[in-house]
């Protein structure tokens, strides 16, 4: 088997005296889309939030390209080129769509002074990728439709050339259409070979979308399948039961 | 707002809210010059308030970060006390002993000094605030009684005077730079105001991104070319009193010859407000500290996690606004000619309420630094025309905290309306 994208080993993290994520593993190869699957609290957020450097893991390792890394700050996994499209979206709703795509990267004059035209350029050749009906760039992302928001939280990811992509939850504020077209763009980022980590509560999405899904609950790993190998209820038993059928049979 | 004008305003590109606060400084301004029988729109009047706008206008510019990042300074009114008793200890007590009686290293190494004081405790109480979460309504209201009281022991409450010459002349009350000066800066000024207009439009071309209408920018360049002079001209119609001209030509034992005159022109403490607010600006729209302060101010979680370290940012924002206050307390005892322990009591008060009337919001994100400055001139037209008609101060007091309120409401309406919220 050749390496993986991105490896998590025997990632653990308390708060207080509970175990958050208790001893998980996942990984990624390029060009693959591995789904977390788990109710609420059941540690995935937590987990992807150790990978964006948003928290700091107790133990465990992190690996890229098999090169061991570590990742304490949102920094340093922008350094690796791990981007995240944040449930929240994470955006400064008093801030237009440009400074909120280029925030904490922004492009600068040659006195050091931020060259909002260039930024705002370059956020119209990404958008007219991504939301060719976006035209909304002099106005505050508050005033925007959920998926004008989300199209802009998800060019700040791809923006960068990011080899590794986060999701999290990317379609639960998104209508039909919204959510056909993050679809096609994960199918199109996956042909590019970055390797993809969805989170969602869809399953049917998940069975369509991932190559593997790997299933937590309280914390702990499940089990991580190929979608082929697996029917939608053994995936909706490990999420209740917290029992592999597969390793059970 | 009625469609032909709604449209001119909106080709123009010229924000509504400004408009309102020109509005309202000019319904102000005629009332009180009706109401005075006259004397209120005089070039002298209108001199001499802006003299007294400005130590409060310099220090709003740095309240609209601190709110902007969500916080609050309540002690920049003490930090003026003792930044100023400071500065006037060390030019009048211990810096002519080293440096000889008027020296003119006197007042520079005075400001430094002073400087260095306000940002250092600005600093000190960011990383409170920053570093240690305590919050920073509590932090400066600490500060609001410690430094007073520091203000106070500093001199052990004597007032300090008279002030060195030169260091007075930043108060502006007798440093003005001349009728010359005054329209060389205006003319530099304006050509730098063009420049601007022509390399926006410029840059907006090469990115083809869609630009105003030629008669549009003309007609901004004029307004904002006509607003440099017309401030110019009224500084420079306030002539200097033929009294003070005669005894300026008796010192030197000259006899003034018939029908001298001189115009005062900009005061040197306007100037600074101008340098402080061109830099602020500055910093607010073209520098990434200024768009991370924004951006924190949105949305602190999204800061952090886009790799802003917002905990150094509230430092700096708070070492800025010590720096601020000092160079607020620089203006205000100079324009005084002495240092008290009461300078600057309650003035952060009319700080906070100038950067509100501004439309800096208190929810954090939002302000500017034009609207602060603003508003700190249309809260001293309030005071000053009400004080010129005789006004009882207590009743003045109410009048001041009325405004307040309404112009905060006006301006929830205003956001509303307009959906920036």
């Amino acid at each position: 088997m050749s390496t993986p994208l991105l490896e998590m080993r025997n990632i653990s993290i308390h708060f207080g005296g509970i175990k958050a994520v208790d001893n998980v593993s996942i990984d990624v190869m390029p060009g693959e889309v591995v789904g977390l699957l788990g109710h609420n609290g059941a540690g995935k957020s937590t987990l992807i939030k150790i990978l964006s450097g948003a928290y700091k893991k107790d133990a465990g390792e992190i690996f890229v390209d098999g090169k061991k890394v570590e990742i304490n700050s949102p920094i340093d996994a922008r350094t690796h080129n791990i981007e995240t499209i944040y449930q929240t979206l994470a955006l400064s709703d008093n801030l237009d769509a440009a400074s909120n795509l280029f925030l904490g990267r922004e492009i600068t004059t040659k006195f050091g002074l931020l060259d909002d035209t260039a930024m705002e350029a370059e956020s119209r050749k990404i958008m007219a990728r991504l939301n060719p009906n976006f035209q909304r760039f002099s106005e505050p992302v508050r005033s925007l439709s959920g998926g004008q928001r989300q199209s802009v939280a998800i060019a700040r990811a791809v923006y960068f050339n990011a080899r590794i992509l986060i999701m999290d939850e990317p379609t639960a504020a998104l209508g039909v259409h919204e959510t056909a077209m993050v679809a096609d763009l994960i199918k199109e980022l996956k042909a590019q070979g970055l390797g993809i980590f969805l989170i969602s509560h869809d399953t049917r999405e998940m069975m369509e979308l991932c190559d593997r899904v790997s299933v937590m609950k309280n914390g702990q790993l499940i089990g991580t399948e190929r979608v082929e190998d697996v029917t939608e209820d053994d995936i909706l038993s490990m999420i209740i039961m917290g029992k592999n059928p597969k390793q059970a049979a | 707002m009625s469609g032909g004008l709604g449209k001119l305003i909106k080709t123009l590109q010229i924000d509504t809210r400004l408009l309102g606060m020109i509005g309202a400084f000019v319904i102000i301004a005629l009332v009180f010059h009706v109401a005075t029988g006259g004397t209120f729109l005089t070039p002298r009047n209108l001199f001499t308030l802006t003299l007294q706008t400005a130590s409060v206008a310099v220090m709003a510019t740095g309240m609209v970060f601190v709110i902007v990042t969500r916080n609050i300074d309540l002690s920049i009114g003490s930090l003026l006390g003792i930044v100023g008793m400071v500065m006037g200890v060390i030019q009048v007590q211990i810096l002519p002993d080293i440096v000889g009686f008027g020296s003119p290293s006197i007042w520079i190494i005075t400001v430094i000094a002073g400087l260095l004081l306000g940002a250092a405790i600005g600093a000190f109480q960011g990383w409170l605030i920053g570093y240690l979460l305590i919050p920073s309504f509590i932090v400066t209201l600490g500060g609001l009684l410690i430094w007073r009281g520091g203000a106070w022991w500093v001199s052990k409450g004597t007032t300090i005077s008279p002030l060195d010459p030169n260091f007075i002349m930043l108060g502006g009350a007798t440093g003005t730079i001349g009728v010359t000066a005054s329209w060389a800066l205006a003319l530099v000024g304006s050509a730098l105001t063009v420049l601007f207009l022509i390399n926006t439009r410029r840059k907006h071309i090469s990115h083809g991104f869609a630009v105003k209408p030629m008669w549009a920018e003309y007609a901004l360049g004029a307004i904002l070319v006509g607003a440099i002079c017309g401030v110019t001209a009224i500084m420079n119609a306030y002539m200097v009193p033929t009294r003070i001209l005669e005894r300026r030509f008796a010192a030197e034992g000259l006899e003034m010859p018939e029908g001298y005159t001189e115009a005062y022109g900009f005061p040197i403490s306007v100037l600074i407000v101008l340098a402080v607010a061109i830099g602020m600006t500055i910093i607010a729209k073209k520098t990434r500290f200024g768009r991370y302060i924004f951006a924190m101010g949105g949305n602190p979680d999204a800061a952090e996690l886009s790799g802003i370290n917002t905990r150094l940012l509230t430092v700096k924002v708070f070492a800025l606004m010590g720096a601020l206050t000092a160079i607020a307390a620089v203006i205000a005892s100079a324009r005084l000619g002495s240092a008290g322990s009461s300078l600057g009591e309650l003035d952060e008060l009319r700080v906070i309420a100038a950067a509100v009337i501004g439309g800096t919001a208190l929810a954090g994100g939002v302000g500017t630094i034009y609207g602060a400055i603003l508003g700190a001139l249309i809260m001293q037209a309030l005071v000053s025309g009400m004080g010129m008609v005789g006004v009882d101060s207590p009743l003045q007091n109410m009048i001041v905290g009325g405004v307040l309120i309404v112009a905060v409401w006006i301006d929830i309406i205003y956001r509303r309306k307009t959906g920036d919220a």
